[in-house]
């Protein structure tokens, strides 16, 4: 059953822009990006949006409906009742483009900041072999597909722009964890690095990030907080440090 | 300058937050519930009596150890005398309560709850927040809230006798064991609740495991590490329940010590 949905949608550039009211059809079972490109077919062609798969998958239809980051491709319009009108914004973390389209070049940045795996010395690339319980503690964290929504919605960088420089984001604190928490991995100043370059003492657990996350993913409760614990062993623990001291305890650092 | 999401190169948008729904209500309630149990709280540590009924003692009022506590309540003694300020007997519960006060500050779940229900950082997700700087736990006085693993364990301290006090209570006023009444139960609940809320504790997940990088050659701590992270998942509902089973302890000793409540014995 088609149903009148009223929209509005953001459109502008990097110097001016203001949300537009439009009027479009919508089929049962649609979902928000569907009538975007409606829109966009109809009334507006030269509206600018990012999509790829339609499938929840690549991470590009990233935008804020009715104020909540969210996939585009991935929230069904029947989930609004009938009257309500539908406020479409580009995200408001990142610098805008054009109309849904903004800048996240900030995430790749971020992403080259930190430092990859480091094998051990003479392992060749087919030798290592993970047990399973190893594995899936990464596994979570692989399931990651960019849309960069937690980054977004992240107050650290959302609502103080200047903190960008020093703060990597919870996209890469999954990151993080998960190399720090790989059996192989042979950087050992992870936890340090987190802390002292990543910004990860700016995170005050709040979990908006864990709360937008399309993949489910407990970034908080199993990347973020984890993490947090690490580094207290290295550097706020007098205790944990003495014993690393004395037993040069292997784990710790 | 403007900054955050006015800042001038995001789109231009005059609302603080296009959220629709009521997002101001999950903050409002937990600053509604904290704030009631802080005033109770404060009420009944300066209230400074009825807090024990043999063989009921408060868990506000627990280990009492100044001489003024009441007559049978000090299960570990009482080696500090009396407290006095400026001539002022000061209330034993003053003193406990700090540990389960810090303990509870510097949870990684009641950390989220206030920082944005009293603080508005962020007041709810997507939400713009009000202040001007950020600077998160990076420097004093959050910075602090690394400390928690020390809170943790005194925390277990508190459970063993919050523990012990709950078996005590399976006695009659003659101090007579095999008993059972409304009050052991209260107890008993009390102690369970706050034994879920350390063990389900994000440090209690480190400690007992999430430190590892390596479970496989860990299988014991590995097994351990799943019982607490499937506690870990519920902590926020522990924390709720937990406080107010404080609360409703202390409340029902309270009443029973005024004998506003008389103390039913299943047998
Ligand atoms: S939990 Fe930390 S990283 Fe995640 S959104 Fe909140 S402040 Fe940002
Ligand atoms: S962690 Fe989740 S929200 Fe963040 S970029 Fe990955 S999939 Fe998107
Ligand atoms: S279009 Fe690929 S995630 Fe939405
Ligand atoms: S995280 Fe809540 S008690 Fe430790």
């Amino acid at each position: 059953m088609a149903r009148k949905l009223k929209l509005r949608i953001w459109r502008g550039n990097s110097t001016d822009g203001g949300l537009q009211n439009v009027e479009v059809e919508a089929n049962e079972g649609e979902v928000v990006l569907d009538v975007i490109h409606r829109v966009q077919a109809e009334q507006m062609n030269d509206l600018a949006v990012r999509w790829n798969c339609k499938a929840g998958k690549c991470g590009s239809c990233s935008m804020e409906i009715n104020g909540k980051p969210r996939l585009a491709c991935m929230t069904q319009v029947a989930s609004f009742p009938d009257d309500q009108e539908i406020t479409i914004t580009p995200l408001r973390a990142f610098p805008v483009i054009k109309d849904l389209v903004t800048d996240v070049s900030f995430n790749y940045k971020k992403a080259m900041e930190i430092p990859a795996f480091v094998p051990p010395v003479g392992m060749k690339p087919g030798e290592p072999r993970m047990a399973q319980v190893d594995v899936e503690r990464s596994q979570e964290f692989r399931k990651c597909i960019e849309c960069f929504l937690c980054q977004d919605t992240c107050h650290v960088i959302r609502d103080h722009e200047e903190n960008k420089k020093s703060f990597a984001g919870p996209r890469f604190f999954i990151r993080i964890a998960e190399l720090d928490m790989h059996p192989l991995d042979m950087l050992r100043n992870r936890k340090q690095k987190a802390q002292e370059e990543h910004g990860l003492g700016m995170c005050n657990i709040t979990k908006c990030c864990t709360e937008v996350c399309p993949e489910h993913i407990r970034i908080t409760d199993n990347a973020i907080i984890p993490m947090k614990e690490r580094v207290v062993d290295v550097k706020y623990d007098p205790l944990r440090w003495l014993g690393s001291v004395i037993r040069k305890r292997e784990g710790i650092l | 300058m403007a900054t955050g999401v006015f800042s001038s190169k995001r789109a231009k948008i005059s609302e603080r937050t296009l959220r629709t729904d009521r997002w101001w209500l999950q903050p409002l309630i937990t600053v509604s519930v904290l704030l009631s149990f802080i005033v109770y709280a404060s009420f009944r540590a300066f209230e400074n009596g009825n807090y024990f009924a043999e063989p009921l003692i408060s868990p506000f009022y627990s280990p009492c150890l100044s001489a003024a506590c009441a007559q049978g309540s000090s299960l570990l003694g009482q080696p500090f005398g009396i407290f006095k300020i400026l001539g002022m007997t000061f209330s034993p519960a003053l003193f406990i309560l700090i540990f389960p006060l810090g303990f509870r500050m510097t949870c990684y779940y009641y950390r989220k709850a206030y920082y944005r229900s009293f603080w508005a950082s962020p007041p709810a997700c997507a939400v713009a927040e009000p202040h001007a700087k950020y600077t998160g736990e990076t420097r004093a006085p959050l910075i602090m809230q690394n400390s928690h693993r020390y809170f943790f364990y005194i925390g277990l301290i508190f459970n063993v006798l919050l523990t012990a006090d709950a078996i005590l209570a399976f006695r009659n006023p003659e101090k007579q064991w095999g008993h059972m009444s409304v009050g052991s139960l209260v107890l008993l609940a009390n102690a369970t609740f706050l034994w879920l809320y350390s063990a389900s504790c994000h440090t209690c997940r480190h400690t007992i495991g999430g430190r590892l990088r390596n479970f496989s050659s860990h299988p014991i701590r590995y097994k351990a590490w799943t019982i607490v992270s499937a506690l870990n998942h519920k902590h926020q509902n522990f924390a709720w329940i937990s406080l107010l089973g404080v609360a409703f302890a202390d409340f029902y000793v309270r009443q029973v010590s005024s004998g506003a409540f008389t103390n039913f014995y299943f047998f």
